[in-house]
């Protein structure tokens, strides 16, 4: 296979199909396809692959690609979607019903602003919208970063101590509509890092059990606990799983969190998916001419990795984060979140930026902006519009 | 469903639905889960619930009133979950058959897209709706399959609209097997189930399914009012092929209708509209006849094909709790 120059939706298509693919000798494969821009492309190559054991079912809407991908779950196989927007929203339902089966299901959300009014670009409103639904969540910055969580996201999420749902982001048409040179995995590789798929309470004629009935408050608490304590588990599974992977691959995916320059800054920018290289260039100039200023790029959002953030960003002073999202009468979602980590650290100014709503550019330049007004600014205030598009 | 011990004493075996379950007092759930089974044989089904009074009858986990591996599905995903299962089943050349059970609610109403589009797809699942006409699991709300005049609690004056036609937008789909089930027609009912068991791709089975309380009727009455209903020619008993061919099974004997609504208060008594509903029945079966003459079944074709399994013939004793 080796290094190709593709699109993201190409990527995810061509690493949920490998994945798919490596489940032949087990009980296969099957995914339910329903278009939405800027994801459709991702549906209309995983229609168009050959696989030895799997169907993608055509299904007649997004909440039925997901009731598929539930149905063949429960039967053992292995099981993936893609989505974007409102086609997220109107699968909601199932999407929570997922990783309350406790089905290691993946789905790609390509992530699309939520309308009305009717808006194609970027942010990350729609997968943020599910955040509170029983699923890991990974962002990812680039093509390969992409594939490679893609590829961990089957590993961790079918291991017999997690068994949640993953979804993995991208950023729509930035991510999804160009091209970078990636390595695409190689099927026998993908063989060798994804085990069969084994899903040990899926339906079974020697056993037959009720999967989802009623319970009351007591089984209740202690099934909402143990996905909790699943969540908590993540990130050492994950770490054996990067392990693995680069053994079988050959290269370091990008972990949970990556830091760059964050220990001694006295200025961090806290940003997920490809708003990352964009900060990364500007704080780059920055560094050169002598500030100390990091960068953290948060991949892994479910589970938050809380205590990764608190040592990484303990003793810094400053720090801003790029939320391209808006929970409307509070703010950016990621600032929150990190604001609950680092909570009892009154020596920290934490200032949340809401920028490239609706798929606004953010340039270079808007960076600059954010960094100038951090390093001046006293305290920390309400979150800061940046209407990058006006 | 490991057993059918023929004196049915000291039973160590289990069954599609059990004992202690849930179900009300002469609800058609289950004497039609019961057939399902005697229908089945030794053959153990995957079930798909959708949120209905259909999966409360399992009882609360963690036991279960269902014998057989089931997966209770969001409302509106019995035929896409189903889809899932049914797709796996084949990659895995496994033949256990993938039966959705949902009630009218899941099929006419939130779930008729899901249903629809695994019905385009010919998906490879035995679909059943056990219709009650009224959201019975919320406490007796109209649905879409709610006769039109009968008092539910969101049509308080009785309901304005007609009751969709489920058969002829499911036939519409031509897919390979569509039949109505009656309560009252074991034999009939057994013998549709068994073809059906054998067709490949979309069966879509509609059972009108007696509801007490959601009637206003009498338990015991259950299942003579199904008779009544399909001998009065309120709910004809047929099937069709590939949507296009057209058996009639059951010819109505001229029962009263007034009997029919007589013994069910939700009719509202005698505010019901006899002439309009009389006229309602003669409008249905002018076009179903035409439908047969213009369009029949072949001979040999449809359910008359297979012998009623098991062999046991007295409707009566088997109304009998086991």
């Amino acid at each position: 296979m080796g290094r190709e120059l593709v699109t993201g939706n190409h990527a995810a298509g061509h690493a949920l199909a490998a994945a798919g693919e490596a489940n032949r000798f087990a009980r296969g494969c099957c995914g339910g396809a329903y278009p939405i821009t800027p994801q459709t492309e991702i549906i209309e190559l995983l229609r168009g692959f050959t696989f030895t054991k799997g169907r993608i079912v055509p299904v007649e809407s997004e909440h039925s690609a997901m009731g598929a991908c539930i149905g063949a779950s429960l039967n053992g196989a292995r099981a993936f979607t893609a989505s974007s927007s409102n086609g997220l929203a109107y699968m909601a339902e199932n999407v929570f019903a997922a990783g309350y089966y406790r089905l290691p299901i993946v789905m790609i959300a390509v992530n699309r602003t939520l309308g009305p009014p009717w808006n194609i670009w970027v942010d990350q409103g729609d997968s943020l919208m599910l955040r509170d639904a029983p699923w890991m969540q990974f962002y990812t910055g680039s093509h390969q970063d992409l594939v490679d969580t893609i590829l961990l996201a089957f590993r961790v999420a079918e291991d017999a101590r997690i068994l949640l749902p993953a979804m993995v982001a991208m950023d729509g048409f930035v991510t999804s509509h160009t091209q970078m040179g990636v390595n695409l995995p190689e099927q026998a590789l993908v063989d060798r890092f994804l085990p069969p798929c084994s899903i040990p309470h899926r339906l079974n004629t020697a056993h037959p059990t009720t999967i989802g009935g009623l319970t009351w408050p007591k089984e209740t608490e202690r099934h909402r606990r143990d996905i909790e304590d699943a969540m908590q588990r993540v990130p050492d599974v994950w770490r054996e799983a990067a392990d693995e992977f680069s053994s079988v691959f050959g290269r370091r995916p990008d972990g949970p969190i990556v830091a760059e320059g964050a220990e001694d800054a006295d200025v961090v920018l806290v940003a997920c998916n490809t708003m990352v290289q964009t900060a990364r260039r500007a704080i780059q100039k920055r560094r050169e001419a002598g500030q100390r200023i990091g960068l953290v790029k948060l991949k892994m959002f479910r589970p938050f990795p809380r205590e990764l953030l608190r040592r990484t960003l303990g003793r810094v002073p400053r720090i801003g984060v790029l939320d391209r999202n808006h929970s409307p009468g509070s703010g950016g979602i990621f600032a929150q979140e990190l604001a609950a980590s680092l909570q009892g650290r009154s020596d920290c100014l934490l200032q949340d930026y809401i920028v490239g709503i609706g798929g606004g550019d953010v340039t270079p330049e808007v960076i600059d902006e954010i960094l100038d007004d951090l390093l001046r600014r006293k305290t920390a205030e309400a979150p800061v519009w940046k209407e990058v598009a006006a | 469903m490991s057993c059918h011990s023929p004196d049915g004493v000291g039973m160590t075996c289990d069954h599609l639905l059990r004992a202690g379950n849930t179900n009300c007092a002469g609800c058609g759930m289950s004497l039609g889960l019961r057939w399902l089974e005697d229908a089945l044989g030794q053959e153990m089904p995957f079930l798909v619930i959708p949120a209905c009074c259909g999966i409360v009858t399992a009882g609360a986990f963690p036991t279960t009133a269902y014998g057989v591996p089931t997966a209770a599905s969001t409302f509106a995903s019995a035929a896409s979950v189903g889809t899932g299962i049914a797709v796996v089943n084949e990659l895995n050349g496994d033949s256990t058959p993938v039966v959705c059970w949902a009630g009218d609610g899941g099929t006419y109403d939130i779930g008729v897209a899901t249903v629809s589009g695994a019905a385009e797809r010919n998906e490879n699942i035995l679909y059943i709706c056990y219709d009650n006409e009224v959201y019975g699991n919320t406490g007796g709300q109209r649905s879409s399959a709610t006769p039109e005049g009968v008092v539910t609690s969101t049509t308080t004056r009785g309901k304005v609209e007609r009751k969709k036609d489920i058969m002829g937008i499911m036939a519409a789909h031509r897919i390979p097997y569509a039949a109505t089930l009656s309560l009252a027609h074991r034999d009939d009912f057994l013998r549709k189930l068994a073809h059906a068991r054998g067709v490949r791709g979309f069966k879509f089975l509609l059972m009108l399914s007696p509801c007490p309380t959601g009637w206003k009727a009498e338990p015991e009455d259950s299942v003579d009012l199904i008779r009544d209903a399909v001998q009065c020619g309120l709910f004809p008993v047929y099937e069709v092929m590939d949507g296009t061919r057209y058996r009639i099974n059951v010819q109505p004997d001229g029962a009263s209708v007034e009997e029919y609504v007589a013994r069910q208060r939700r009719y509202g008594g005698a505010r019901t509209d006899l002439p309009r509903l009389k006229a309602e029945i003669e409008r249905q079966w002018s076009w179903l006849r035409t439908l047969e003459r213009e369009f029949p079944a072949r001979e040999d074709e449809g359910s008359v094909a297979a012998g009623p399994p098991g062999g046991r013939e007295s409707e009566a004793a088997l109304i009998a709790p086991r």
